[in-house]
């Protein structure tokens, strides 16, 4: 295994981290990626250790890589949802970290719909601590695995730009992705309709457009966010949106928008994505976009941090 | 536009012979004397030294601008009521003495804003230990709210309250009525027998009153009792599950905001109602600038507006919020807002805009608060920590002098809502607060007499303090 240089007992956010902890991240990844081409998909990095998943909030995809991650490295890996365990939103955060702590995990692995839980249970409890998404607040592995993909076809992260279009209010990926992309040396813009914006966008520390024509131009990067009907906040989506099909409209991802970006940009989606919304079929399935690249380095990113955090070397 | 009713500008008028009467009546005064002692009372109702058989009456026509009495003096206290203002005062015989020496003897402090949280809830608050933090806090009286449970919405419950401060008080308490029956923004409540009971003003503090045909008639009906509509200011619909300001951290955050304008919508369509209706309008907790703007032309405009700042919206902003890493107690309603809203509040007591300084005290169970920012409730207790915060951060520093600090704090609260006190001309109710300007403490939540401990000023550093209360001539 490569010799990462970053080593933390959390991996709580972006904002935590320096351009150099981020590069070691993605260098260790890099070693693990070889992990899955082979024919017995298992290594036993952290035989022995546990590791806790506890979602307060439902997740498929997020939990499902987390779990394959942790089962190839070996960890014993356990599942907790809101609906199969008793910890509630509720709950004293006392009790949910002592709770917590009384299984004598090695690793937590922690998504809740409130900012900086992992970061509150971070100060209470003895155990490493992943997040895997903090309400709108962070979403590091995410962060990371889009810099891993975006790495790997660009060589560097330095002097890109990347476009980032949809919901960007509500969205942990945004924000941990600007962090992330930013420290690392790129240049980003943000795009959506001004209902989906934060009102003080730029203290994000990204460009701010409002037309998805002015983000993608020159882009060598272009990310599209899942455009989330079921999550708007405030207001419901009726008020964020009238409808999907003039959302499709104004920002959706066309192959005749693509082209105002490089002609070798290429076309991230954290998934799961809305086919007609937020992106075409052509170019989700295009020869651009890496979309499904992004699920199979999630995997790597994912041991990487476990490995850095948890395993022995 | 209509002309306002010039009375209805006026502090409430109630007789002050009278109020004391009542309060009388309310807490039996213990009989007997006591003498406040060498220290430097300072009493912006008074002028100079008072003769000593002069009425309470003449004093409150003292006149306006005035220069403030402060001086080495002592105040003598007769059967609960200010006897004698002035030098080398004589002790009546079996008077107890309180030594003032080196300490500022002022005009009782009245909150106008706090929440006892008995009946219902008195595992965060009960009459008496709220009481024993106005004490300890230096407050001589307190206005509790009526989101209690059950509502404070009809005279049994406010006898209740009144009975319970009788009963357990360190300090005098004044109930305020819900606007609506169970705050439910749907049925007006029973002003008149509440105020019959002894509620002060009326308001849904907690909520707003969303209905605007309510808050009319809100303003309508109170104007038969004389009654303050007090108005928690805050359009639900633009706030939603917003849990603080929103601006550049709550952007960074991702945290659900509940901007400002939440607060300016409220305040413009109370104060255009008001100038239909008449009557008396107080906004409560006053956070955006914009607001503040709004009640300045509403009162140059003519219009019986008066409002109310807390401490920490003059001190904190939501920057504080972001670098506490959304500590749950740091989180109330309306939220910290941006560093401009803050120097508009500030800029707006200075000028007069804001008449008064008020606590907003909001006791939670440290259980309650253990919850993450988002989770848990909202609110902050103030009790204890307001005289020192004010005195060092305002008065120490310059901003305001011991005069307008007795105004904002006892003076006009006490006008607002009319009740006894926010004086010692002879005649007034025997309220007296002791402060020393030089001590300096450090805030230690764990000492607090509340039975909360919810405040984001644990650990800090202040100088002067409060030093004790005399409510109506009984030593606290």
């Amino acid at each position: 295994m490569a010799e990462g240089h970053w080593s933390a007992k959390h991996l709580l956010g972006i904002a935590e981290l320096e351009a150099n902890d981020i590069t070691s991240i993605l260098d260790t990844a890099e070693s693990f990626r070889e992990v899955a081409s082979r024919p017995i998909k298992k290594v036993p990095t952290l035989r022995g250790k546990t590791v806790l998943n506890v979602f307060f909030e439902s997740s498929t995809r997020t939990r499902s890589s987390f779990e394959i991650a942790e089962k190839r490295m070996s960890a014993d890996a356990i599942n907790f949802s809101t609906s199969t365990s008793s910890l509630s939103k509720g709950e004293s955060m006392l009790d949910t970290a002592r709770n917590l702590e009384a299984m004598a995990p090695d690793v937590l692995v922690i998504r809740h719909p409130h900012p900086r839980v992992p970061h509150q249970l971070a100060g209470l409890i003895d155990s490493s601590i992943v997040n895997a998404g903090d309400g709108a607040h962070e979403h590091p592995t995410q962060a990371l695995l889009d810099a891993f993909t975006i790495r790997r076809h660009k060589g560097t992260l330095e002097g890109l730009r990347v476009a980032i279009v949809g919901d960007i209010e509500h969205s942990r990926v945004v924000r941990s992705n600007v962090l992330l992309l930013r420290k690392m040396g790129a240049s980003v813009v943000v795009a959506g309709p001004r209902t989906m914006m934060p009102r003080h966008a730029e203290a994000l520390g990204a460009e701010v457009a409002y037309r998805v024509e002015d983000a993608l131009e020159g882009a060598d990067v272009v990310m599209m966010l899942r455009i989330q009907l079921e999550r708007q906040g405030n207001s419901g989506s009726q008020l964020l949106l009238p409808s999907t099909d003039e959302y499709f409209h104004l920002f959706g991802l066309s192959a005749e928008r693509l082209a105002l970006a490089k002609d070798d940009a290429i076309v991230l989606h954290p998934g799961p994505m809305n086919r007609g919304v937020e992106i075409t079929s052509e170019v989700a399935d295009g020869a651009r976009s890496v979309i499904l690249e992004q699920v199979a380095n999630g995997l790597a990113v994912r041991m990487a941090v476990l490995y850095l955090l948890a395993g022995v070397a | 536009m209509k002309e306002q009713d010039p009375v209805e500008r006026g502090p409430v008028q109630r007789d002050p012979v009278e109020l004391v009467r009542a309060a009388k009546a309310i807490d039996g005064f213990p009989s007997g004397s006591v003498l406040v002692r060498g220290g430097r009372v300072v009493d912006p109702t008074q002028s100079q030294l008072a003769p000593l058989q002069a009425q309470a009456a003449a004093q409150a026509q003292a006149s306006e601008g005035a220069a403030t009495l402060d001086a080495v003096c002592d105040v003598l206290i007769v059967d609960g009521v200010v006897e004698a203002v002035g030098t080398d005062l004589e002790a009546p015989e079996g008077a107890e003495i309180l030594d003032a020496t080196g300490k500022v003897v002022i005009p009782g402090l009245i909150d106008i804003h706090v929440h006892l949280r008995e009946p219902g809830q008195e595992w965060k608050e009960t009459v008496a230990s709220g009481t024993r933090a106005a004490a300890a806090g230096g407050f001589t009286a307190v206005a509790c709210m009526a989101n209690t449970q059950p509502t404070n919405d009809c005279r049994s419950v406010t006898e209740h309250i009144v009975e319970e401060a009788r009963r357990a008080a360190c300090a005098r308490v004044y109930p305020l009525g819900a606007i609506s029956k169970g705050l439910a923004g749907r049925e007006l409540a029973e002003f008149g027998d509440m105020a019959k009971a002894g509620a002060v003003a009326v308001s849904d503090d907690g909520k707003p009153v969303e209905n605007a045909e309510l808050m009319r008639r809100a303003f309508d009906y109170a104007r038969h009792f004389d009654l303050p509509v007090v108005q928690h200011a805050q359009d639900m619909e633009v706030s939603g599950d917003g849990v603080m300001h929103e601006g550049e951290f709550s952007a960074r955050l991702g945290v659900p905001s509940i901007p400002a304008i939440a607060e300016d919508l409220m305040v413009a369509r109370d104060l255009l109602l008001l100038e239909e209706t008449g009557g008396r309008y107080h906004v409560q907790h006053l956070s955006s600038g914009r607001s503040v703007e709004l009640i300045k032309q509403a009162k140059e405009r003519g219009l019986a507006v008066s409002c109310e700042v807390s401490p920490h919206h003059l001190l904190l902003t939501d920057e504080d919020v972001w670098k506490a890493g959304l500590d749950p107690n740091i989180k109330m309603n309306p939220p910290l807002r941006s560093a401009a809203d803050r120097d508009a509040l500030v800029a707006g007591l200075l000028d007069g805009t804001i008449d008064c300084i008020a606590s907003d005290h909001a006791p939670h169970h440290p259980d309650e608060k253990q919850l993450d920012f988002s989770a848990a409730p909202f609110g902050i207790v103030g009790l204890e920590t307001m005289v020192s915060l004010i005195l060092d951060r305002f008065v120490r520093s310059g901003h305001i002098d011991l005069a307008r600090f007795v105004e904002l704090l006892s003076t006009v609260p006490a006008q607002l809502m009319g009740l006894p006190g926010g004086s010692l001309a002879p005649g007034s109710i025997g309220d007296v607060t002791l402060l020393d300007l030089e001590c300096k403490i450090t805030v230690d939540a764990g000492s607090f007499e509340s039975l909360s401990r919810n405040t984001p000023f644990d650990g800090w550093t202040l100088a002067g303090a409060p030093a004790g209360t005399v409510v109506s001539g009984r030593i606290i």
